[in-house]
């Protein structure tokens, strides 16, 4: 059975980086040396479609097999819906409402007169672009993910209505202690014993939120392989709610200590506030650095190694990439559950700050 | 530069289900699942509570039932004492009354036994009296059959009265 197993694991492992294998072939043919960095940056990075595999017909040209994405744009007051696909792999322009889209590194902007994008300097495009609302990969993951939770934890919740206050079972049996691992290991210590029960909702769910959607990463496949918590836009928004709620909460003492620290000179309390103030930026910021850093440095890592097949240009590199692959992925498991650990735990810290009663 | 340029969409999107789930966890998980956890938990402290209370009050009672022994213990050691001495009293009475009972019978025998001898005595006296009477006038006349004898006899009375 163990055998069974670890081959099935390794079957997969192997099937798992398929689609990889075959976008990187294509470069490899194409180029002398192959260069992983634009492979590794498309797959870390959002997409509006979903990149399944690439198939080679008669004429010899490869084509993506892709789920096309809804896009949805807003300009000028004009809000524009449409499938990805019309953009046909960035090849076409979509026209739509006077305005003419092109779709450049996955980015959509406003073609130029050329029906083109233009550069400045620095090779950076300067087009304007529309306000994308698109349900792009990471979205359309998140989504997922999201109804994945629901899903897993209003079926424990209603558990209980049916199992009364016996010992749990089945799923409730593994969701719950996790569920109260946060409370009493997170939540109660940190923010203490009177106040941490409001903040409790937030932190479970950035808890079991930041877990899923990292675990849901490591899936090399649909309907897995999006880098949603390894996307800084991601990470942003969780670490604003943070900040949110930390400073909506603050007491006198937490915004004393900020702006009339006790026993500091009043000709130092200017430097003090300046430097309590880019504290208090500073530590959002560093919660979704920390996340984004982690969880995209694993996928880099990971496909990083698979690369070395195609740089080498052997497969016999390949039981190596394989094996240092499959180290990683789990070492990205473990990490997967650690960061979310982290960054509940950080924020926890945070909103215990900004509510501790001064002793 | 891309990787970290945050997009607007993402944020946008982030926050709405960020938010929806929070709202939909909370309502459907997490109020079910720790108010469960907390009313088991509560429940738990409960019986155990109960049950210390229980052991409690099994140590009470059985202190009273130690209690309730050595009383009765005691009680019943009161009790035999009790009928031991009632025991010794009624027979010790029961002798005292014996004893006066033969003492009083004995002493009114030997007043009978006195009473017989002095009558006995009596009519022993008068018996003998009577017969030396008898005797007498027997030999009397025996002695006075004839006359001579009833002179001399005669005589010689009136000659020692004379004496006198």
């Amino acid at each position: 059975m163990r055998l069974i197993n670890s081959l099935l694991l390794l079957s997969l492992s192997l099937f798992s980086v398929m689609p990889t294998l075959n976008a990187a072939e294509k470069e490899a043919d194409n180029d002398e040396t192959f260069d992983p960095t634009p492979m590794i940056m498309h797959h870390v990075m959002d997409s509006h479609e979903w990149h399944l595999w690439d198939v080679e017909d008669e004429t010899g040209e490869v084509k993506e097999v892709t789920i096309p994405l809804p896009i949805i744009l807003y300009h000028a007051g004009n809000l524009e819906f449409f499938m990805s696909s019309a953009f046909d792999h960035g090849r076409a322009n979509v026209t739509k409402n006077g305005a003419e889209f092109t779709m450049y590194h996955d980015k959509i902007y406003f073609a130029d007169e050329n029906g083109g994008v233009t550069y400045n300097e620095d090779g950076e495009v300067v087009n304007d672009r529309p306000y994308d609302l698109s349900l792009t990969k990471n979205v359309v993951s998140m989504l997922m993910a999201s109804a994945l939770l629901l899903f897993l934890f209003i079926k424990v919740g209603q558990s209980y209505s049916k199992n009364g206050m016996k010992a749990p079972r089945g799923l409730t049996s593994f969701l719950e202690p996790l569920v109260v691992f946060v409370r009493d290991d997170i939540a109660r210590p940190i923010i203490g014993e009177h106040q941490y029960e409001r903040f409790i909702p937030f932190l479970l769910t950035a808890f079991f939120f930041i877990w899923i959607n990292n675990l849901l990463g490591l899936v090399p496949f649909f309907p897995g392989g999006a880098n949603v918590t390894g996307n800084i836009s991601v990470t942003l928004v969780l670490a604003a709610f943070t900040f949110v709620i930390t400073n909506i909460n603050g007491n006198k003492h937490y915004w004393q200590h900020i702006f009339a620290m006790p026993g500091v000179p009043i000709f130092v309390l200017p430097i003090m506030i300046i430097v309590e103030l880019v504290g208090l930026i500073v530590k959002p910021v560093a919660l979704l650095i920390r996340l984004f850093a982690n969880i995209t440095a694993g996928h880099i890592i990971i496909l990083s190694l698979i690369s070395l097949i195609f740089i080498f240009k052997t497969i016999w590199i390949s039981p190596v990439s394989v094996a240092f692959g499959l180290f990683m992925n789990v070492l990205e498991l473990l990490v997967a559950a650690l960061q979310a650990y982290i960054f509940t735990l950080l924020s926890a810290l945070f909103i215990g700050g900004a509510v501790a009663e001064e002793h | 530069m891309n990787l970290v340029t945050p997009e607007i969409g993402l944020i946008f999107w982030t926050t709405l289900v960020f938010l929806i789930l929070l709202f939909l966890l909370n309502k459907f998980a997490w109020k079910p699942i720790l108010g469960a956890v907390k009313g088991r938990e509560e429940a738990i402290d409960k019986a155990l509570s109960a049950a210390e209370e229980a052991k409690e009050e099994i140590k009470k009672l059985e202190a009273k039932n130690q209690d309730l022994l050595a009383e009765a213990r005691k009680e019943r050691d009161e009790l035999l004492n009790a009928a031991r001495d009632t025991r010794d009293k009624i027979v010790s009475e029961a002798k005292e009354t014996a004893k006066k009972e033969s003492e009083k019978i004995i002493s009114s025998a030997k007043a009978a036994i006195a009473n017989d001898r002095k009558n006995a005595i009596a009519q022993m006296k008068e018996e003998i009296a009577s017969l030396s009477v008898e005797l007498a006038e027997k030999i009397l006349k025996e002695q006075l059959k004839d006359d001579t004898k009833q002179k001399e006899l005669v005589s010689k009375y009136v000659r020692e009265i004379n004496l006198n």
